[in-house]
């Protein structure tokens, strides 16, 4: 049991807390996430078979696609998308469903992006808290 | 910090209408998120956003297209999620059908030009070197950065149109001189001439690059033949399914890379990598996602087959039939389908017992019925994403690999270029 703080960059501003489902891999959210469920799909990915609804998931970047901002405003408007996003670098597509969600449906999806190094820490399974001003919070 | 004109600012604060204020402001908060210093005007659009998902895409379309909106540049669509005139030949359910259309009458009633396709560069449409333009659809976005020299970021659906109604896009990313110099130089090692020949290679080549470069940029060194653009299309779509690849650079093929210093803006290549023979196989292998030689379906034309490849494919089913438990299906738009008729292309293909389906594909749209469980391509894309998207299995192959295993209704590959 430990506690750790990492200072991220708020992409977009928001409170979250859940447990976190994490992939150095990149995903593409088309063919890769099922909005209907929140499964994870993508048959060649490492967290295939995993369901993302309700958690907070932790991938690199997005890859391939660009329908996967579709997606993940569908899982939104489905109440099947994970609570709050980590990654890597300001994802643009994960950005914009935020965007769009706050736009149509005043729920944006808080987005949070950290160090490689910090990205590194992340474990499935962490209890994470991710704050306005970029913290996230691990424990476990 | 974002600096925006006037103009900007009034059709933030709604002077140029309702539509325009919303797509405006997504525009303008994203190009905050992206830490741009500016917007920059663009020439024309390609919108992605066209691919029916669910409800929430619906929604979207329906209240730009309620609040008037209207393009401000030359602007194609992307495939639908439906077929308009064919989608009762195949599975898809009604419901589907009429959101789908709802879908296509939104954007249409925008301005756009009703292209429904993911190849807007085999239109007339096709956008010039040097050009900044905002496309979506991933294998458009990398054809027209590196076949054409054209400049688009790699924008996702949702955000193609509210730069086409606005007639902006941020001036980030590979919009700027400066952004597009390669970062990985891929050496290709004793991939021999005649591989390089064959259509098959540049599937292959693009899924092996998408899987190594991820987002980077990557520079393809040691073609021995310059590719067609179909070859290159391939070698796009490939690269922007298996990776987030935007743009690449082919010495002595594309545009941005008439010699290795050019591709690399004068830098040294950053990292360099060897792609041998052994990459390769390995690539081919991993595109094929089914076991045993069973199959119900051939399906070509992702991205939706071009002119090029209907003249091709037409002497190849000459005084041939398909077998009777295969289906064929060839994907494409209908500028390209109606062109393949005129020149009398189509008739081989009936005669052989191919289908056709335009405006759409079977990535997009719920067509196949539950009985096809076995399907082959020549496609890269659609090899890539059908096992998660359609829970079906595929098997990746060359034009004429499909061709013979439609005609004796099994899988047959000749292995024969790609050594042991």
């Amino acid at each position: 049991m430990g506690i750790i703080n990492i200072q991220g960059k708020p992409v977009i501003s928001g409170f979250a807390k859940g447990i976190a489902l994490v992939s150095s891999m990149p995903l593409s959210f088309w063919g890769g996430y099922d909005w209907k469920t929140g499964e994870i799909i993508d048959r060649r990915h490492p967290l295939s078979g995993e369901i993302a609804k309700d958690r907070i998931l932790a991938i690199p970047f997005t890859r391939g696609s660009s329908t996967t901002t579709s997606v993940l405003l569908e899982a939104v408007r489905a109440k099947t998308s994970p609570v709050a996003i980590i990654t890597t670098s300001t994802d643009f597509f994960f950005a914009l469903a935020s965007i769009v969600a706050d736009e149509l449906y005043a729920q944006p999806i808080p987005l949070v992006a950290v160090s490689e190094s910090d990205f590194a820490q992340l474990r499935t399974g962490d209890q994470i808290e991710i704050h306005k001003d970029g913290r996230v919070v691990l424990s476990r | 910090m974002l600096k925006l004109t006037n103009k900007d600012r009034e059709m933030l604060h709604g002077d140029h209408g309702a539509a325009t204020r919303m797509a405006m402001s997504i525009l303008v908060r994203m190009a905050e998120v992206s830490d741009a210093e500016k917007l920059l005007d663009i020439t024309s659009a390609h919108i992605d956003s066209t691919i029916y998902i669910g409800e929430a895409g619906l929604e979207f379309a329906e209240r730009l297209a309620r609040l008037g909106a209207k393009v401000s540049v030359p602007t194609t669509l992307n495939v639908s999620g439906v077929d308009e005139h064919h989608w009762n030949e195949w599975a898809v359910p009604s419901e589907w059908a009429r959101q789908a259309q709802r879908q296509m009458v939104a954007y249409q009633s925008m301005g756009t030009i009703p292209t429904w396709t993911c190849a807007p560069y085999q239109t007339e449409m096709r956008p010039s070197f040097g050009q900044q333009i905002a496309w979506g659809e991933s294998n458009a976005i990398v054809f027209a950065n590196s076949v054409i020299g054209a400049r688009t970021e790699r924008y996702p659906d949702l955000f193609d149109i509210c730069c086409a109604i606005t007639g902006r896009a941020p001036a980030i990313g590979l919009h700027l001189t400066g952004n597009r110099a390669g970062n990985l130089l891929l050496q290709l090692k004793d991939v021999p001439e005649v591989l390089q020949r064959s259509d098959d290679f540049y599937p292959v080549l693009g899924h092996f690059i998408g899987k190594v470069s991820l987002e980077r940029i990557p520079v393809i060194a040691g073609m021995r033949v310059v590719p067609n653009e179909d070859q290159l299309k391939a070698l796009g779509a490939a690269s922007a399914s298996s990776g987030g690849v935007a743009l690449f650079h082919m010495v002595g093929v594309t545009p941005e890379a008439p010699t290795l210093a050019s591709a690399f803006q004068g830098n040294p290549p950053p990292v360099t990598m060897d792609v041998t023979m052994e990459c390769l196989r390995q690539s081919r292998n991993e595109l094929t996602h089914a076991d045993g030689e069973e199959l119900d379906m051939v399906v070509l034309g992702s991205p939706h087959f071009s002119l090029a490849e209907f003249k091709q494919l037409a002497p190849m089913v000459v005084g041939k039939q398909k077998h009777p438990n295969v289906k064929f299906l060839v994907t494409s738009s209908r500028a390209m389908a109606q062109m393949a008729k005129q020149a009398g292309f189509l008739d081989s293909l009936n005669a052989f017992g191919a289908q056709l389906t335009v405006d759409t594909c079977i990535l997009a749209t719920p067509m196949l019925p539950p009985e096809i469980k076995y399907l082959m391509t020549n496609s890269a894309k659609f090899a890539y994403y059908t096992p998660g998207l359609l829970g079906r299995n595929i098997t990746f192959g060359s034009l004429k690999d499909c061709v013979d295993s439609a005609v004796t209704g099994r899988v047959i590959r000749d292995d024969t270029l790609w050594g042991s």
